[in-house]
């Protein structure tokens, strides 16, 4: 069983015990612990179940690469499933649950899979639930659903709060091992700015663990000695709990610093994602061990040798009182002194290699550790908990030679760098076929933009498994980045390391070497995803040669873990199932980050009221306390109708229309985009933009204008102005004004930089109100000031001057067919303005109407509206607007594009207007089926609507579409689909329903 | 005429130590041209009383002078009043060159931020923009993104920021600022 020991523990503080909870079990650990070591002190060996047999899962490693202890983490507002126990900080309090386990952890009904293993092989769910097709539906993908999945969705609202930090630094050291602290402490003699992460709370990796010596100190004082140094200089920023997340171009690196996840009681945000821009990048991200695959290695007690050992020294937590180590290197050896030394047993030491073992063999030995040399791990004995292990020859096929005893297997299959950071923008790896490793190759690193290395890798992560090796390298390394970051590094050497010699690594794949398939069948890569060499080779067999394609159909490296244990041994099966060398093969894509963030992080502030920046005009605050009923238009929220007490939506609109076509009534057009472009090249340049020719409007006229793209689509509209000679005021749609900006600033910087033409956004300099109906002009002369009778200021005209006091712009522009005057006054006073008007409207029945009172209006009009009548595939031509195309102009934007063949075809769908026979209204959308199949078997259509409402004017429902030949065909009726199954019978009619002569508009 | 209207009337919050105001109603005028014609620096000089700034500075004191927003446009601030007057200014000063002078001070809200070092992790919270001391200084002008909209801001000889975004969005920066000092201090810029 797994226990505390008396003695040893250097991170836990025994005089501070915490209480916390694990499937509602009470238990006690320490200040110091992780969930995992607090887990295994309370003797809580099976923490979970992998995915797919549902087999039981216990702790593997001690850190970030752990791939079976997953808990659901918290409750409530703070619960996060996927939590890996070995980077959980204990808090008195903390509450976790396992996961993926149905009725209970201990039993579980879907453990059954285990034993039906050989009939879901790698590839299983490709072909198995492809067949009977309405199987998936209703049978396979409720049970999948059921049975698969880690951890469970978050049911609340996340109670925490996140935030973003911008950082710059010169030098961004990743990693706070010996080597990162050394290449920390060397660039910052530099006077460089330098940044150093650890994800952990505690300083000094391995080394303080392995009990290396540095400058003659143990390697623990070394550290604090270091960090210290560090914290005192004003150049440096040193964080712990910070994980360098991803690199990406262009030295831009995500951190992600936990901040409260060990102490959720505390205020402020719970974790920040550092944006760091950095000038040179150095990773010192250590290694990795790995696993070896023997049958039974993921029977709960089966531990990397090095996790083992750090629970030991770090935390005072032993795994079993017989721990039987296996191994193909010397550093095992480590683990096997460090049990002995802790006053617990060791029964052998299993080595595959034949002989090379180094001085901590002969330590060993020393000690009294049986060394058994040339032997393997046939299998482990046990189910829920390792009871022994069967021993064989490795260079055999499993032939039991002995079985020990053991409730602990300690395996170490050599070391792997971190190479993720390294690799994440581009550097390539190289096969370092001594060391039996993927190391960063120095002459392929990530490069900038001039093509310069961004990213140096030190220490371990650089493939230097001795202090000695890790601290020069590491110092070296800075020293070129401080040369690249432009500084001057300072002249001294390394700090010395030393440590004990070490005998080569064998690598080791397969224990034992000819294992057969009832063994390798049982030999885990992946534990997360239950990925086995039985599956890597499957795969090759069935043609998954590439790297890629293997991990996809096997699943394996694609659990949360990403593969950080079982990646390098699956791609070595995989060679040797393809007969070829491991670098032909290559490693799969490593992607940020290198392990999962929160959400939160990523969200960063962005959430509650500031998820998205909500655009507000000066009349925002009226709207909100008057009913109105917003809809989204851009970022902006409209208001859709304001509405009354006892009224509906609907009842409001109805209301809106009315009144306005009887009375008065106020739009808030502040939202309209107003692009201002002026220069003597102006109008040359708006003949281009718009379809229409505008170099020749008049100053004090107005025009309205089509836009098209290149490919001769409609993509906007509006009133064009002409201000003076050399200045226009462009109008756009509410949602276009940023897009249309962009646009015309596109063509001025990159097609016509020579044209001299400036453009502003004053979109948000007015606030505009459109002031509509028969007693618009009435208001506007009650509230006094410059003259807006029809002989002063005709239809299509516009004109400077003072209403009520305000300094206004007045447009009479109409896009309801009334009597209408747009009225653009100073944002600043756009709302004394806006009262103006409704207190002056009082006696004339004065109503603010919203944008579906609006849109009916213009629909009774049969005017378009870019959105609804164009979706990107529309032409002006197919809405009959040839009146607006300038037939005189050379060229504008769209015009070759409209004259191609498809765009010219007499067979286009044009605009129509659509009367239903019984006067209700078209379902939005709808199409007009056609008689027949098309080749796919669909039916054919002829037509759709593309607008279509119940007009309170003429008391029937009005529509606009898009027919096959429509304008053609005035008088047909046709058929449009209801939705239901059922038709609705449309006559094709001439597209403006109300005063078609514009008669009412012209007053 | 009735009184101009800030985007928030002059709201205020302090948290930790940091203060974000709404700066009330800025003359503010975009102007495009030539910035380095003779003409367009006699007439800068004039309304603002600086030369012409240079990369990514602002003469602005006092409530007067220009930011440099791109090569070829800077945004002149003046007192509200005095925003169509500098209009016209220009107009008469540049008239028969090819230039651009819009009143833009409805456009934009203004807003304040104070508070020091902590000041300058709010805005390192939002803004892409290196804040160090060393880094951004007094006079130091950058147009650039705060969260998710476009902004700008300058740093006055008080180690005060001097923030500018459109006005529709100004109680979503003012948030941003707020919550920012909310959140309390990274402990990083000195």
């Amino acid at each position: 069983m797994s226990t505390r020991l008396s003695n040893g523990g250097r991170l836990v503080n025994k005089a501070k015990p915490v209480e916390f909870q694990f499937n509602g079990k009470r238990m006690k650990g320490y200040e110091g612990d992780t969930l995992a070591s607090a887990l295994l002190a309370n003797d809580q060996m099976l923490v979970g179940r992998s995915f797919k047999y549902h087999r039981p899962r216990g702790i593997v490693a001690s850190g970030g690469e752990e791939p079976n202890a997953l808990v659901n983490l918290g409750q409530g507002g703070k619960f996060e499933p996927n939590q890996r126990v070995t980077t959980t900080e204990l808090f008195d309090g903390l509450y976790a649950t396992s996961q993926n386990h149905w009725p209970s952890l201990e039993f579980d009904v879907g453990a059954i899979n285990t034993h039906f293993a050989r009939f879901l092989p790698a590839g299983f769910y490709y072909k198995m639930f492809m067949f009977p097709r309405p199987f998936w539906k209703h049978v396979y993908e409720p049970f999948i659903r059921q049975s698969a999945g880690l951890g469970k969705a978050p049911k609340e609202r996340d109670s925490d709060t996140y935030e973003h930090f911008y950082h710059f630094t010169d030098v961004l050291v990743i990693g706070g091992g010996i080597a990162g602290l050394a290449a920390a402490l060397e660039a910052a003699q530099s006077g460089l700015k330098v940044t150093i992460f650890e994800q952990t709370h505690h300083w000094g990796g391995r080394a303080v663990v392995d009990g290396a010596e540095i400058d003659g100190k143990p390697a623990d004082d070394w550290v604090k000695d270091t960090v210290q140094t560090l914290e005192g200089m004003e150049n440096v920023t040193i964080r712990a709990r910070t994980m360098g997340a991803g690199v990406y171009d262009h030295g831009y690196v995500l951190g992600y610093e936990r901040l409260t996840d060990h102490c959720p009681d505390q205020d402020g945000p719970r974790h920040r994602l550092w944006r760091i821009r950095a000038t040179q990048i150095i990773t010192a991200t250590g290694a990795i061990e790995r696993p070896l695959s023997f049958a039974g290695n993921d029977i709960p007690g089966v531990m990397l040798a090095a996790a083992l050992r750090d629970y030991v020294v770090n935390w005072g937590v032993s795994i079993g009182d017989r721990t039987v180590v296996v191994t193909n290197n010397d550093d095992a050896y480590r683990t096997a002194i460090a049990l002995v030394d802790a006053g617990l047993s060791v029964p052998a030491i299993i080595d595959a290699r034949t002989d090379g073992a180094g001085p901590l063999a002969d330590a060993a030995r020393a000690k009294g550790i049986r060394v058994e040399m040339g032997k393997g791990i046939a299998k482990v004995k046990g189910g829920k908990r390792v009871e022994g292990v069967a021993i064989c020859l490795q260079a055999g096929e499993g032939a039991v030679i002995e079985e020990i005893k053991c409730d602990a297997v300690a395996m170490s299959g050599g070391w792997s760098p971190v190479v993720h950071l390294w690799s994440h923008c581009g550097g390539k790896l190289i096969w370092d076929e001594a060391q039996a490793m993927f190391r960063p190759d120095p002459s392929r690193a990530p490069t900038g933009d001039k093509g310069q290395p961004f990213v140096a890798a030190a220490g371990t992560a650089n493939g230097n498994l001795r202090t000695a090796a890790v601290l020069e390298d590491a110092v070296a390394q800075a020293k070129a980045a401080v040369k690249a970051a432009g500084g001057k590094p300072k002249a001294g050497k390394a700090p010395a390391g030393s440590d004990a010699e070490e005998g080569a690594i064998s690598p080791v794949w397969l224990m034992p070497q000819g294992a057969p398939i009832q063994l390798r069948m049982k030999s885990w890569l992946d534990f997360q995803n239950d990925v086995k060499v039985s599956d890597v080779q499957l795969a090759a067999r069935e043609g998954f040669e590439s790297v890629e394609h293997a991990k996809r159909y096997t699943t394996l490296g694609m659990a949360t873990d990403q593969g950080k244990l079982s990646n390098i041994n699956g791609l070595a099966i995989l060679s040797d199932a393809l007969d070829q060398a491991i670098p032909q093969t290559g490693t799969t894509t490593f992607r940020p980050p290198y392990t999962p963030i929160s959400m939160g992080a990523i969200g960063g502030e962005a959430r509650d009221e500031l998820f998205q920046p909500i655009r507000k005009t000066p009349m925002h605050g009226w709207h909100e306390a008057n009913g109105a009923d917003f809809e989204p238009v851009g970022h902006w929220r409209r208001p859709y109708a304001f509405v009354r007490s006892g009224e509906s939506v609907h009842d409001a609109v109805m209301r809106e229309v009315k009144n306005t076509r009887r009375n008065l009534g106020l739009l808030d057009a502040s939202t309209l985009g107003k692009l201002i472009v002026k220069g003597p090249d102006a109008g040359k340049f708006l003949d281009m933009m718009y379809t229409n020719m505008m170099s020749t409007l008049k100053p004090g006229k107005c025009r309205y204008g089509l836009m098209c793209n290149e490919n001769g689509f409609l993509i906007d509209d509006g009133v064009v102005a002409r201000i003076d000679e050399d200045t226009f005021l462009c109008h756009t749609t509410t949602g276009g004004a940023e897009r249309i900006h962009a646009w015309m600033e596109d063509w001025l910087q990159c097609e016509w930089w020579d044209w001299k033409v400036y453009v502003t956004n004053a979109t948000e300099q007015f606030a505009q109100v459109a002031v509509v109906g028969p007693n618009a002009r009435k208001v506007l002369e009650k509230l006094g000031g410059m003259d807006v009778s029809k002989e002063s200021i005709a239809f299509m005209e516009w004109k400077d001057g003072q209403i009520g006091g305000f300094n206004a712009r007045v447009y009479r522009i109409s896009f309801s067919g009334e009597l209408s005057y747009e009225i653009a006054v100073p944002a600043s006073q756009g709302r004394a303005f806006w009262d103006a008007l409704l207190a002056a409207g009082e006696e004339f029945g004065v109503m603010p109407y919203g944008t579906e009172c609006l849109h009916i209006m213009r629909a009774e009009k049969g005017f378009i509206m870019i959105g609804d009548e164009t979706d990107g595939t529309v032409i002006p031509q197919d809405l009959n607007m040839e009146w607006a195309i300038s037939k005189k102009k050379e060229d504008y934007l769209g015009k070759r594009a409209q004259e191609r063949s498809y765009m010219a075809s007499p067979d286009r769908w044009k605009l129509v207007g659509l009367e239903t026979l019984d006067g209700s209204v078209i379902p939005d959308g709808a199409y007009a089926p056609a008689p027949g199949d098309n080749a796919n078997g669909q039916r054919n259509v002829q037509g759709r609507v593309t607008s279509t409402y119940f007009s309170p004017t003429l008391g029937r429902g009005i529509a606009m579409g898009l027919v096959h030949k429509g304008p053609d065909r005035m008088g047909d009726v046709i058929e449009f689909t209801k939705g239901d199954g059922t038709f609705v019978k449309a006559k094709i009619v001439d597209q403006v329903f109300y005063d078609k002569d514009g008669e009412k508009q012209n007053v | 005429m009735s009184e101009a209207v800030s985007f928030l009337n002059g709201a205020e919050a302090t948290h930790n130590g940091v203060t974000v105001r709404d700066a009330g109603p800025v003359g503010m005028v975009t102007l495009r041209g030539d910035l380095s014609a003779a003409k367009l620096k006699t007439a800068v000089k004039k309304i603002t009383g600086q030369p012409v700034p240079g990369v990514r500075k602002s003469t602005v004191t006092g409530g007067k002078g220009a930011c440099w927003m791109s090569p070829d446009e800077l945004l002149i601030v003046v007192p509200h009043a005095e925003a169509a007057a500098a209009v016209a200014e220009l107009e008469s000063a540049l008239a028969g060159g090819h230039f651009m002078a819009v009143n833009v001070s409805d456009a934009r809200a203004c807003l304040t931020l104070s508070g020091g070092v902590a000041a300058r992790e709010v805005l390192a919270k939002i803004a892409p923009v290196d804040l160090s001391t060393a880094a951004f200084g007094a006079g130091d002008f950058r147009r650039t993104r705060m969260a998710q909209v476009a902004g700008a801001f300058w740093l006055d000889d008080a180690e005060t920021f001097h923030v500018v975004c459109f006005r529709s969005v100004g109680h979503y920066v003012f948030g941003l600022l707020e919550n920012g000092a909310k959140a309390g201090p990274v402990g990083v810029l000195a």
